[in-house]
């Protein structure tokens, strides 16, 4: 079809049976005998220690809104980038203009200390 | 029409004719002509996946001195057949209290996101799965599906070490990618598109490593974290954390996150050699025929999967917060100023002569590099002045 | 029926049936990737559309930063990952009146609008619809100012975070 997404659709498609069928053949040919020593929780070959779930640091939030912020500004980039074969230098300066900005908040988010892992 | 210089229109148009001489209607017999082309595709890449994992185990014994496999066929070459065999027939554990649909999905995705990114590599002038218009970004958008699909192995095991693991390694990957997709901007404006076709066309008379060398090895760096591989691999951490994310995977599962990691550095490699090794051009070479350009391409992108395994065999891992500081301190600012530059030398030296521009961009990204250097040693400068500052301090005392 | 009608509401099912158990799942993780699902409906409408730029940013920025923030924050701030309240609130008959309502509206005034019987116009071929856009964002008589807005505006969200996250340092 004249649709260039329609080919990416088939190739999703195809994509999730090629790995459905190799698990498909492993349910087939495998043996199937749980035991409830077989199926525990994992913890190097003991018995597990305490709960089931680890304080999540929030260290791990912080980076992901930094992350947010400097992907969707690349994501502005983008245009930019394709039609600046053909334009002026003032295009040109606009678009450093942007990048200058974020990189002044970056400078920001570093010295108060945003950046550190612990 | 000829096979040789345009086989897959040649073979689309055969196969077009059969089917409509057999009665079938137009768009059916079009739909069932694209559906094995991405069967083909994708078989050839599964595969080709299947004789990388020789590959890597032959590499990485070689690098620790030793042979490799050697028994199972000539030069071990039948060895990955042998391990798919064993990881079919094992016995397929989940651990309770795992939720059974994600847990099961997360693989399928993890491979899936990978097959999904060889729709739009330009294997040849003729040879493309499609010619997408935005594959700079979907290239972006198959890794974020691979990273949701980390998240949700770890969160359906049930178990503290996987999600430990899994964030650690989500982490990473979210940050990395920033890097990567602004050293990604700079082949999109040395073509004026984001399409992989243009980018190729565009490395006509000069590869882009030429004009960019810094992008080139920043984008390396980028996508050697993103692929999870060493000296990034807290994920495979064997001595700290088991392995990750997908610890409480056995059996085919595992075998379908393994051959999605092999595959996804060798789709690394190869968009490395297609954004900026000058993908299947080699000096005049490719006109000789489309499987001539194949051939081509994939040495390129072999060549960028062995520099990525060198990299993974020689260097140690790095901790969690170097890494990130290495990240967020480091290459990011040096992404962002690499990609102003080049686009300010590129507007001023656009029209002028092309050893000029050649010279001008080349001399930009070695000034570039000098200037990061000197920084760098003054920072280490300073580091050592303060602990010798120290050091001698206690010595003084002493006396 | 074109089959662009029936890919069009194959996916607005899939986008609705999603959206549905987003809400009324009780498991929060669970929860979130309903709402992946429902975004990613959303990124295959736009590729109907053929428009392709717009497909793949909803993917990486939805997908790939959003509802990743979204999981994150869930297990940030939850212990327990299942709801254990009720599910409807205590006046859920006014609120589906007023929904019902609303829809109503919506439907009427909509009913006399004849875009629906008319097909989509195709792209001149060889359109650069990013260059274009691209093109747009920095002339000085189309959206340049904007464009520059939208740099200050995330500065300013970052700033924020900064300020929120580390209040308490």
């Amino acid at each position: 079809m004249q649709n260039d997404w329609f080919y990416i659709g088939l190739f999703l498609v195809i994509g999730l049976l090629i790995p459905v069928s190799a698990l498909l053949a492993s349910w087939i040919v495998s043996p199937k005998k749980p035991n409830p020593i077989k199926q525990s929780t994992y913890e190097c070959g003991m018995e597990t220690v305490g709960e089931n779930w680890v304080q999540f640091k929030a260290q791990y939030y912080i980076f992901a809104l930094v992350f947010l912020v400097f992907d969707v500004e690349t994501v502005f980039l983008f245009p930019w980038a394709v039609s600046l074969g053909s334009l002026s230098l003032f295009a040109v300066i606009e678009g450093i203009v942007f990048v200058l900005i974020l990189l002044a908040g970056l400078v920001y988010a570093w010295r108060k200390g945003m950046l550190e892992w612990v | 029409m000829n096979f040789w210089f345009d086989p897959v229109n040649f073979i689309a148009h055969w196969l077009n004719s059969l089917l409509v001489g057999w009665g079938m209607a137009e768009w059916l017999a079009a739909l069932i002509i694209q559906l094995v082309g991405v069967v083909v595709l994708i078989s050839l890449m599964m595969v080709f996946d299947v004789f990388l994992v020789w590959v890597e185990r032959k590499v990485v014994a070689r690098f620790q001195d030793r042979l490799g496999p050697n028994r199972v066929g000539p030069f071990g070459i039948f060895q990955p057949f042998a391990d798919i065999i064993k990881l079919i027939i094992k016995e397929d554990i989940t651990p309770d209290g795992a939720d059974k649909v994600v847990y099961n999905l997360a693989p399928i995705l993890s491979l899936m996101s990978v097959l999904l990114l060889w729709a739009i590599v330009p294997l040849a002038p003729v040879i493309f799965g499609v010619d997408l218009n935005v594959g700079a970004l979907y290239i972006v958008a198959a890794g974020s599906i691979g990273t949701l699909s980390i998240i949700m192995a770890a969160w359906s095991s049930n178990n503290k070490y996987a999600l430990i693991g899994a964030f650690r390694q989500v982490a990473v990957l979210i940050s990395f990618e920033i890097p990567m997709i602004a050293t990604m901007l700079i082949p999109t404006i040395l073509a004026g598109s984001m399409g992989m076709n243009e980018i190729v066309r565009g490395q006509q008379t000069v590869w882009y490593v030429v004009l960019a060398p810094l992008a080139a090895l920043t984008f390396l760096i980028a996508a050697i974290a993103e692929l999870g591989r060493s000296p990034f691999d807290l994920n495979e951490a064997e001595s700290e954390i088991v392995a990750g994310f997908h610890i409480e995977y056995t059996g085919m599962k595992f075998g379908l996150f393994y051959a999605g990691e092999l595959l996804h550095a060798f789709t690394f490699g190869g968009f490395w050699a297609v954004l900026f090794l000058g993908g299947y051009h080699f000096f005049g070479l490719e006109n000789l025929g489309p499987l001539v350009a194949v051939v081509i391409l994939f040495a390129k992108a072999m060549f960028g999967y062995w520099v990525i395994m060198w990299i993974r065999y020689t260097v140690m891992r790095m901790r969690i917060d170097h890494m990130l500081a290495f990240n967020w301190k480091f290459l990011t600012p040096v992404a962002f100023v690499v990609l102003m530059l080049t686009a300010l030398m590129n507007t001023l030296l656009r029209n002028t002569s092309s050893v000029v521009y050649i010279a001008g961009m080349l001399l930009t990204n070695v000034l570039l590099c000098w200037i990061i250097v000197e920084i760098l040693r003054g920072f280490s400068r300073a580091e050592r002045e303060r602990t010798e500052g120290v050091a001698s301090a206690t010595v003084a005392a002493h006396h | 029926m074109t089959a662009m009608q029936i890919f069009f509401l194959i996916t607005g099912l899939v986008i609705l049936g999603s959206a549905l158990m987003v809400v009324t799942t009780r498991n929060l993780i669970h929860a979130a990737l309903w709402l992946i699902v429902t975004l990613f409906g959303v990124a295959v409408l736009y590729a109907i559309l053929n428009a392709s730029f717009l497909a793949v940013v909803q993917v990486v920025v939805y997908i790939g930063a959003i509802a990743i923030l979204f999981i994150f924050a869930v297990m940030l701030t939850r212990k327990e990952m299942r709801d254990r309240g009720p599910q409807l609130n205590k006046g859920w008959w006014l609120n589906a009146i007023i929904a019902l309502l609303t829809f109503g509206g919506l439907f009427w005034m909509l009913q006399s609008w004849n875009g629906f019987s008319k097909t989509a116009a195709d792209f001149p071929s060889g359109y650069d619809a990013v260059g274009q856009l691209g093109r747009a964002l920095i002339s000085p008589d189309a959206f340049v100012l904007p464009f520059e807005v939208a740099s200050v505006l995330l500065l300013a969200a970052l700033v924020g975070a900064v300020y929120i996250a580390f209040n308490r340092k």
